[in-house]
């Protein structure tokens, strides 16, 4: 018993790796991107927001209001930059992948 | 259902028998070795983050680091040590924590490059084979472009263009031992270069110490371009609102046009091809090429052979195969930043897992910058782009909206702190628990 639930394990394990490398390691780099300002994991070590655990709507609505300039002054220092050159569509993977990080 | 431990190390150790089958199966060129060998050269802001993010996305993956230093010294942040507001010490961090995430750690420096029989040796007489190199060893000082800068020169006059207890820490003594009244001759190498706005923030920087301890000095800025090359406003604004720039009492002369040709440490001279200017402390940069290795490697072929072409989806050469080039080394339309030296580290191993599982690498790799800037005055300023890869153009292109700041403030002091912290977690695997002193 023991046996085939390793094995199936295995199987499910290893495809499953692959798999999500093949469909998630654009989005990974590109979450691994935001590390050198927002800390590794997007978990942050000083006054910088960590990334790490927020709600995908909030981040999405976040780099819209950055991109339009909703945000602006103080409270976009730098990001109005960053949100002009990502799309739509990467802001939701990434805002996916970061409200995954515990 | 229970899952012990062993249960775990069983199915994992398999799905990892299962990447080699299926990266053997894929990629006949990878067959001859059971998991996949990268020796990465040199540990700075884009090896050691290489390496970790190699070590982080495909554990199968063989990871060797050879470094001849024993601690990391950043640059970034370097200049804050010239003006007094921090020590070496600050600036110094450990590679524990990279050293436990590779499979093995050579405390040694690379002779010779065989890209042939793909090997590397070390000074120690070891040899490693690799499947892919990935060579990130910054930047090469090239003395002999000036006149007079022999070992004995190297002594007395400091470049400070690599952070380390006898570069920064004697220009640090140095302007300390300078008596009030002093001149301070500083230069700007020519276009591209490692940190654009490096040398800007460092007149910033010994400005601001003068201002507080020898306020009668003066500093000349010897700049090989014809105009400041980075950040101009923000900091023609910050020389003028700390410094008096633009007055007859302006502790900043900048003098655009004027390479360094020659030095004299007797004379305490330096000559451009105008004049020959006289200084109490001289700190000059000489003119830079890609890493010594690179040359080993033969793929120092861009810009006149000084710095190296790369495949932005790869970062691997143009004209080597296997082998890699990062950072400041590579010849892009990235600035060299420690940013994106740090970045282009987890690119490079981002295509490398793909490569190395017989998958292609991102085709259209998108990454950014963000570089920041002191004032020495409590302020900070940055400049952020985002870079997009075009492949009909084969180049990464600069997207809208990128850009610098509108003023220098105290909040953006606060950030650059935050960065350098960020960024020195990230790219040496330091703990949550890790104790930061660098302050802005």
């Amino acid at each position: 018993m023991k046996k085939g639930i390793i094995l199936a394990l295995l199987a499910a394990g290893a495809l499953g790796v692959i798999t999500s490398a093949q469909a998630d390691s654009r989005t990974r780099f590109m979450a691994a991107n935001c590390g050198y300002c927002h800390g590794p994991d997007g978990k942050s070590r000083g006054a910088i927001p960590s990334l790490a655990g927020l709600d995908k709507a909030y981040f999405v609505q976040q780099m819209k209001d950055f991109r339009s300039g909703v945000r602006s002054g103080p409270s976009s220092t730098v990001m109005h930059h960053h949100a002009m050159g990502y799309t739509d569509e990467e802001y939701e993977k990434l805002g996916e992948w970061f409200a995954k990080i515990k | 259902m229970t899952f012990d431990r062993r249960d775990f190390l069983k199915a994992s150790a398999g799905a990892a028998a299962l990447g080699t089958l299926s990266a053997c199966a894929s990629n006949g060129g990878m067959a001859k070795s059971a998991r996949p060998k990268v020796v990465i050269v040199g540990a700075g802001f884009g090896g050691s983050t290489c390496a970790r993010y190699l070590k982080l996305w495909d554990p199968n993956i063989e990871v060797t680091v050879i470094e001849p230093n024993d601690v990391f010294t950043s640059c970034p942040f370097s200049n804050t040590v010239l003006a007094g507001i921090n020590q070496m010490a600050d600036i110094t961090m450990p590679y524990d924590y990279v050293k436990k995430a590779v499979d093995q750690w050579v405390p040694d420096k690379v002779t010779a490059i065989d890209t042939g029989k793909r090997t590397v040796t070390t000074k120690g007489g070891k040899t490693f084979a690799y499947d892919r190199l990935v060579l990130a060893g910054g930047i090469e000082l090239m003395y002999d472009k000036v006149q007079g800068y022999d070992e004995e020169a190297r002594k007395t006059i400091k470049h400070a263009w690599k952070a380390s207890p006898d570069q920064t820490g004697v220009l640090r003594q140095q302007l300390e031992a300078m008596p009030d009244g002093g001149v301070f001759v500083m230069s700007v190498p020519m276009s591209p270069y490692r940190c654009p706005p490096g040398p800007y923030e460092r007149a910033c920087m010994v400005a601001s110490y003068f201002k507080k301890a020898k306020p009668k000095s003066k500093i000349i800025i010897l700049d090989g371009n014809p105009d400041i090359a980075s950040k101009k406003g923000l900091f023609v604004a910050a020389w003028t609102k700390h410094f008096g720039y633009g007055t007859d009492k302006s502790m900043i002369e900048f003098r655009p046009n004027n390479m360094p040709r020659a030095v004299d440490p007797k004379k305490m001279m330096v000559g451009t091809e105008f004049d020959d200017v006289k200084g109490d402390v001289i700190n000059v940069v000489p003119p830079m090429r890609a890493a010594a290795i690179c040359g080993m490697a033969g793929v120092r072929d861009g810009n006149n052979g000084t710095w190296c072409t790369i495949d932005y989806r790869s970062f691997e050469s143009k004209v080597v195969p296997n082998v890699h080039v990062l950072g400041d080394s590579a010849l892009t339309n990235f600035p060299k930043s420690g940013s994106v030296a740090n970045n282009t580290g987890k690119m490079c191993a981002a295509a490398l897992v793909e490569m190395l599982n017989g998958r292609q690498p991102d085709q259209a790799p998108v990454v950014t910058n963000t570089c920041y800037s002191g004032t020495g005055q409590g302020t900070g300023f940055h400049v952020a782009t985002v870079f997009r890869y075009d492949p009909a153009g084969d180049k990464m292109v600069a997207q809208k909206g990128g850009g610098v700041s509108k003023e220098e403030s105290e909040l953006e002091m606060a950030y650059m702190e935050s960065w350098a912290t960020n960024v020195w977690a990230d790219t040496l695997g330091l703990p949550e628990s890790y104790k930061f002193t660098a302050k802005g």
